[in-house]
């Protein structure tokens, strides 16, 4: 892990990014397992360097899409944590207005065009966007996020394609978390690498290292230049692990059922995202002790007073649901 | 009897057809772990071999089960959420919906698509809505909705023996619900409704959760002295229209009770039969009870809201009485 190549405050923004993201996550994990959540939640805790390493190389311009597990784009993107909690709890405070939820966060005055609970869904639109940075001239790129099971749905095939042949200023980041749900990837396809099969579609297939959030920035910087550059779209598969559950209470759920091998989780977990940058930061004294310190301590009260302001925030009023129907 | 839930009996079902017929398999993403666990423990039993876990790809795996269902095999395609439906809409609605007609009568396709289907997890949009109407639109496709164990275990028996495209729906929400299962061998074949509870002033009918609905709502209104008539369709399409005329018959009111987006959901079809069949027996008009039209919310409270309620049944019957 290096970051020769990545300016300074770029390395310290992105590295505020993950921890973001983590508390965030840690807490909603919390929240999910006291029961004051509703719905399904699928935490984003070991994939963070992905989001964050992506969309730091983005503008506020660029655009991203997301998944079911897209609290971590969102914050990436520069979402309000506080809002987002709101949603969460289903709240008329939240980004959504309580009728989005957990799979349905979107911000688009950041760019953030929504996350999406269709494994798969977010493709197609994500081409749209590109589509529509062409057609108006603009630099804009368009980013989408999705996981490795998503690269068996037809959208993953249509999509690439399509971006190819209209040679789209879209970025494609497969987030390879090796599993969907609980059937490991290696048994979902018959290949290992799924940015293989970027080359059937006449788009370049990038393997990089999820775990390395430098990484993921550099890969995206040299995607985004060629997107901008008029030379179309990129396929980045980001290697990444899921900390836990593909949704949270599984366990409960499973009934003793497992479905993970431990040795290959343990050493997975080994590489943590955050920690890796956390050391990285440390032992090449670009930010003292006590500011990694008190960088987290402002981060973690940023997240209880998000929960708080959720807590305390109204329900949604029925007649809400006649609201934002027809424009 | 024994009294077993929901989600055991449909376990049961599948269980006893695989056992009995050898074309009979089960395939779907996670169905060895089991999302909707009645399909777990089939792999222990089953292997590997009709016991089928698929890659994400919804179109194809309803297309496999076409392929197969046309080429021999009786498969069971289990895509999960009824909202997954939609991914693999050209095959069921291009292909199997239609192949036996098209290709004049010389294919069959024995298949069932087995999803769990409408609210009730607070889950949004995009794994909440109810999706019955769509298909019940599809000429030569079967559609199931069975509110009780009993119901769940013997007409999924009868789909996976039925020669044509079923599609069977359970519910989410009365996954944990128990009810009186026979130990012993029983189907319930397609088509006919059950009579939850006999009444003289209203005719009720619903389906699947909303069965429920109507039966709470039918104890407020006993209270009141109005003697609600529910009649749980089970089966909506082929459905049983006859039952349903032979109640208004007797009542003279109808109200259609059904968990969907209004504009031509199962109630709009059951009101538009009634009203167009048993008009000059109808003492008013005929109501219709569903979703409230906008899409599937996120919030409990918003849900709940949308979703058909027993107030909502109440206040349709009063309509009728007024
Ligand atoms: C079309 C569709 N099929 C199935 C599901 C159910 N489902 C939700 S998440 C998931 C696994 C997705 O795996 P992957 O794309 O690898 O994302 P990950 O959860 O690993 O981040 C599945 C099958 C869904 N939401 N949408
Ligand atoms: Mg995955």
């Amino acid at each position: 892990m290096h970051h020769q190549d990545i300016p300074l405050d770029v390395v310290v923004d992105i590295y505020t990014r993950v921890l973001r993201i983590r508390r965030f996550e840690e807490e909603v994990g919390r929240l999910f397992r006291q029961g004051q959540l509703p719905g399904f939640v699928h935490l984003y805790i070991g994939e963070e360097a992905v989001a964050a390493g992506v969309c730091a190389a983005l503008t506020d311009q660029d655009t991203i899409i997301s998944t079911h597990r897209g609290h971590g784009h969102v914050i990436a993107k520069g979402g309000d944590i506080k809002r987002m909690m709101a949603e969460l709890f289903g709240k008329a405070t939240g980004y959504c207005k309580g009728k989005g939820g957990s799979m349905h966060i979107a911000d688009f005055e950041i760019g953030m065009l929504g996350a999406i609970g269709i494994v798969g869904g977010g493709l197609p639109i994500a081409v749209g966007a590109g589509l529509s940075a062409w057609y108006t001239d603009s630099d804009r790129v368009s980013v989408c996020f999705f996981g490795d099971g998503a690269a068996n749905e037809g959208s993953f095939h249509e999509s690439l394609n399509l971006a190819s042949t209209l040679m789209l200023p879209v970025i494609f980041v497969c987030e390879n978390n090796h599993y969907g749900e609980f059937t490991p990837a290696v048994k979902a396809m018959n290949i290992i690498d799924i940015a293989d099969r970027a080359i059937g579609y006449g788009v370049p297939g990038v393997v990089a290292d999820g775990a390395d959030a430098f990484e993921m920035y550099r890969a995206t910087r040299a995607a985004v230049e060629r997107a901008r550059g008029g030379g179309g779209p990129t396929l980045i598969e980001a290697k990444t692990h899921r900390r836990g559950s593909h949704a949270e209470g599984e366990e409960a759920f499973l009934g003793g059922q497992t479905y993970r091998d431990e040795a290959e989780t343990a050493a997975a977990q080994a590489k943590d995202p955050l920690l890796l940058l956390h050391t990285h930061l440390s032992e090449n004294n670009i930010l003292p002790a006590e500011r990694l310190e008190t960088l987290d301590a402002e981060i973690t009260q940023l997240v209880s007073e998000a929960v708080e302001a959720a807590r305390n925030s109204p329900e949604p009023e029925i007649e809400s649901l006649y609201e934002d129907l027809w424009v | 009897m024994p009294r077993k839930t929901y989600v055991a009996a449909i376990q049961e079902a599948l269980s006893e057809e695989m056992r009995r017929d050898p074309r009979v398999f089960l395939i779907g993403e996670d169905v060895r772990i089991g999302v909707f666990p009645s399909t777990r423990g089939l792999h222990a039993e089953f292997g590997d071999k009709r016991v089928i876990d698929t890659p994400i790809s919804e179109l194809a795996v309803a297309g496999a089960g076409i392929g197969a269902a046309v080429t021999g095999l009786r498969p069971i395609v289990d895509l999960m959420f009824g909202t997954f439906l939609y991914l693999a809409f050209d095959q069921i609605a291009n292909q199997a919906g239609a192949m036996r007609f098209m290709y004049g009568g010389q294919t069959k396709a024995p298949l069932v698509f087995m999803v769990q289907n409408g609210a009730g997890s607070s889950a949004g949009h995009h794994h909440s809505q109810a999706v019955q109407q769509f298909f019940m639109n599809m000429p030569q496709i079967k559609v199931l909705m069975p509110s009780t164990p009993y119901d769940g275990k013997g007409l999924l028996k009868s789909a996976i023996r039925d020669d044509n495209p079923v599609l069977f729906l359970h519910s989410l929400s009365l996954g944990g619900k128990r009810g009186e299962v026979p130990a012993d061998e029983y189907t319930i074949p397609i088509g006919f409704a059950d009579m939850k509870r006999a009444g003289s002033d209203v005719t009720v009918c619903a389906a699947g959760p909303t069965v429920y609905t109507a039966l709470e709502a039918s104890k407020t209104l006993a209270a009141e002295g109005v003697e609600a008539e529910v009649i749980d369709l089970r089966s909506l399409s082929p459905w049983d229209k006859e039952t349903v005329l032979e109640s208004v018959a007797r009542t003279g009111r109808f109200v259609a009770v059904d968990e969907s987006f209004p504009t031509c959901s199962a109630a709009s079809e059951w009101a538009a039969t009634v009203a167009e069949e048993a008009f000059h027996q109808l003492k008013a008009p005929v109501q219709r009870v569903t979703n409230r039209n906008v899409p599937m919310p996120f919030s409990p409270v918003l849900e709940k809201a949308v979703l058909p309620s027993a107030a909502d049944v109440i206040a349709a019957v009063r309509r009728t009485l007024a």
